[in-house]
């Protein structure tokens, strides 16, 4: 019984064996967002209530304001000489300086400081009630703290979208642009091959990796940084899916005339380059100016953070977000139809 | 018998420029099914883009191509399934091995042979897995015929086969296609290695500057020389030309580098005659070989150049 041969399945696995057998390939896919990921959690971690550090003038009072002090959880003082006092303030060692004066007391700080506005009003606070002041109105605090709402919570769905974006341009622009400086395109052409099947082939065999790529990102900032997907993780798999489509179709435009890697690497920057700042990874896209929006909203990049984003954070169902899918899917078809028609083959 | 029976190739006034360079100016062949058919020439003559006007990968300015009796307009998918090609410089995917680029070409075509069974006959089944980059020239060079060879093809089209290989590659590589005529395919190759012209084709086509110079078999394109022997010698002081065209059996006089090349019928008879005129002239025999005729002198017979510095 002769074998039978599938053209789509053997050049998809061939496309696949070859981008397996490149090291360098594997590192872009993979470790680069994970060290990406990695540093800029720690980075921007979210800091537990932090100790603002305040400085007390050296001084027989010093000793008996700083164990007040300590009884904040929002305070960490420590006696700190004048000279270097100005000093201190100037590099954030300390954000509020403590003088003590006859009967009363001065604080030095910049006032333009979140966190010295904030420790001169714990401190004055502490140092009046020590002083006998009474507080005529009773309290009560409820805190809350949501998961989801952190910035590595924001981070990690943009570089989710970031990293589909770039492995599916550069893995199937440079496969693209390589084949034909080598002319293997021009020796496929010269066989029965079809052309659809070729372009198709890149497609899918960056489905394969997409699968291995969004676990690895999604289960590291489960792991190391508490991320959770609150949605479900169907609509996530599919959110990539059409993303990874979206982007590989982009490339295969892109690289569909392109006779040297230097003139798709320069073509793809440039496609590239504004989705990296305007769409969303790693500071919001609404801090544009209202004019911009609507470009920034069709950007495909733009979509698909959109997209992780209500179903990662905001646990949202796919209805919410059919314009996002819509501008994702025209973008998909209109570049794999356009690269098709364009494509130089020799 | 037909035409659609007999011809694999046909090409009338085939012609292609680029810029301002004529690379095929007019160019008629016809390829007989079941022969071997050489298209010899310098670097440069338009051997490649004829080749690949009539691979259907270049469109020609003007003329017409009949490949298998059908043109490329319309039938390219059908003359695809049933022609062979090896391009002159295609660097197949370096990280694949040879089996899973054999079978990734055996998946274009509807009918095809065995990967497996071909590497064999290819002598290439104990590199069957080993990546492409590991391989040598020669055995990249059977791998590409290899593929040209995978779909059960009824013409081949080598481009340059054997340019670059060493001397076993070449002989295995020529085995190859002389198996592949004695199974009833017909092949087209171009070279610029006269040897190989002479002794894999059945007929040529010596193309220079992008037209056709002379056809026939090596044996008649030979023969065209009217002698089978030449002379070339070097002597000081050189003998003047027109001494040597009246010398006896003497068909033709060319110069060759620094060496005059005498088209001679019989050595026996002219190579006495030769010496005779040097000693009459005060002339001093510095340098003098024979060998039988060859393309490569009917080649400078026609064009006064050498095919190799051409």
């Amino acid at each position: 019984m002769p074998e039978r041969y599938s053209p789509l399945w053997e050049l998809t696995v061939a496309r696949t064996k070859e981008f397996v057998r490149q090291p360098e390939a594997l590192f872009w896919v993979f470790g680069f967002p994970l060290l990406l990921a990695l540093a800029l959690g720690f980075a921007f971690r979210e800091r537990s209530p932090e100790r603002v550090p305040v400085g007390i003038a050296e001084g027989a009072e010093a000793r008996r304001i700083a164990a007040i002090l300590e009884t904040s959880p929002a305070l960490q003082p420590r006696i700190h000489s004048e000279q270097t006092a100005a000093e201190a303030l100037r590099h954030g060692t300390i954000s509020l300086f403590i003088r003590p004066l006859e009967g009363g007391v001065m604080y030095v700080y910049d006032p333009t400081r979140p966190d010295a506005r904030s420790a001169r009003m714990e401190v004055d606070d502490l140092l009046q009630r020590a002083a006998g002041r009474g507080d005529p109105l009773q309290r009560r605090e409820e805190h809350v703290t949501e998961r989801g709402s952190r910035y590595i919570d924001f981070l990690i769905p943009g570089l989710l979208g970031l990293n589909l974006m770039g492995t599916g341009m550069w893995g199937v622009g440079f496969s693209i642009v390589t084949a034909r400086t080598q002319k293997l395109l021009k020796r496929l052409v010269a066989t029965p091959m079809r052309k659809s099947d070729y372009l198709l082939s890149q497609i899918l065999s960056r489905l394969v990796f997409l699968v291995l790529e969004v676990i690895a990102l999604v289960g590291f900032g489960w792991l190391v940084f508490d991320v959770a997907v609150r949605g479900s993780l169907l609509l996530l798999g599919i959110v990539c899916l059409l993303g990874a489509m979206t982007f590989s179709g982009l490339g295969i435009l892109v690289a569909s005339r392109a006779e040297t890697i230097e003139a798709v690497s320069g073509i793809m920057n440039l496609v590239m380059m504004p989705m990296w700042l305007l769409s969303g990874v790693f500071f919001s896209a609404d801090r544009f100016p209202d004019w911009t929006q609507p470009f920034i909203r069709a950007l495909p990049l733009t979509a698909l953070n959109d997209a992780l984003r209500a179903v990662m954070n905001d646990g949202l169902p796919i209805t919410t977000m059919t314009m996002e899918l819509a501008i994702l899917t025209i973008w998909a078809l209109a570049s794999f139809g356009a690269a098709l028609l364009i494509f130089r083959w020799k | 018998m037909s035409d659609v029976e007999t011809i694999a190739i046909a090409c009338r006034g085939l012609r292609k420029q680029y810029g301002p360079v004529v690379a095929v100016d007019g160019l008629d062949l016809t390829v007989r099914r079941g022969e071997c058919f050489g298209l010899l020439g310098p670097n440069g003559a338009g051997k490649t883009t004829t080749i690949e006007i009539l691979e259907g990968l270049t469109r020609p300015d003007a003329g017409s191509v009949e490949i298998l009796a059908k043109n490329w307009n319309g039938n390219g998918n059908e003359l695809r399934q049933r022609i062979g090609i090896s391009l002159q410089e295609t660097r197949l995917n370096d990280k694949l091995t040879v089996y899973e680029t054999l079978r990734l070409f055996r998946s274009f075509y509807r009918d095809g042979k065995e990967p497996d069974a071909l590497l064999d006959t290819l002598a290439l089944l104990d590199k069957r897995d080993a990546r492409i980059a590991r391989l040598s020239g020669g055995q990249r060079q059977r791998l590409a015929v290899a593929c040209a060879l995978i779909g059960n093809p009824e013409i081949l089209f080598l481009d340059e086969p054997t340019t670059g290989l060493d001397p076993q590659s070449r002989l295995q590589l020529w085995e190859e296609i002389r198996q592949f005529r004695g199974n009833g395919g017909s092949i087209l190759l171009t070279t610029h290695y006269m040897d190989e012209a002479e002794r894999l084709c059945d007929r040529i086509a010596i193309v220079d500057h992008g037209r056709l110079i002379a056809l026939g078999s090596p044996a008649e394109l030979i023969a065209s020389l009217r002698a089978a022997n030449i002379i070339e010698f070097q002597s000081d002081p050189m003998l003047p030309e027109a001494t040597l065209r009246m010398l006896p059996e003497v068909h033709d006089v060319l110069t060759r580098g620094p060496n005059w090349a005498l088209t001679v019928e019989s050595l026996v008879t002219a190579v006495p005659r030769l010496l005779l005129a040097c000693e009459e002239e005060g002339s001093r025999l510095v340098h003098l070989s024979t060998h039988r005729a060859t393309l490569e002198d009917v080649f400078v017979a026609l064009t006064g150049r050498e095919l190799r510095d051409a």
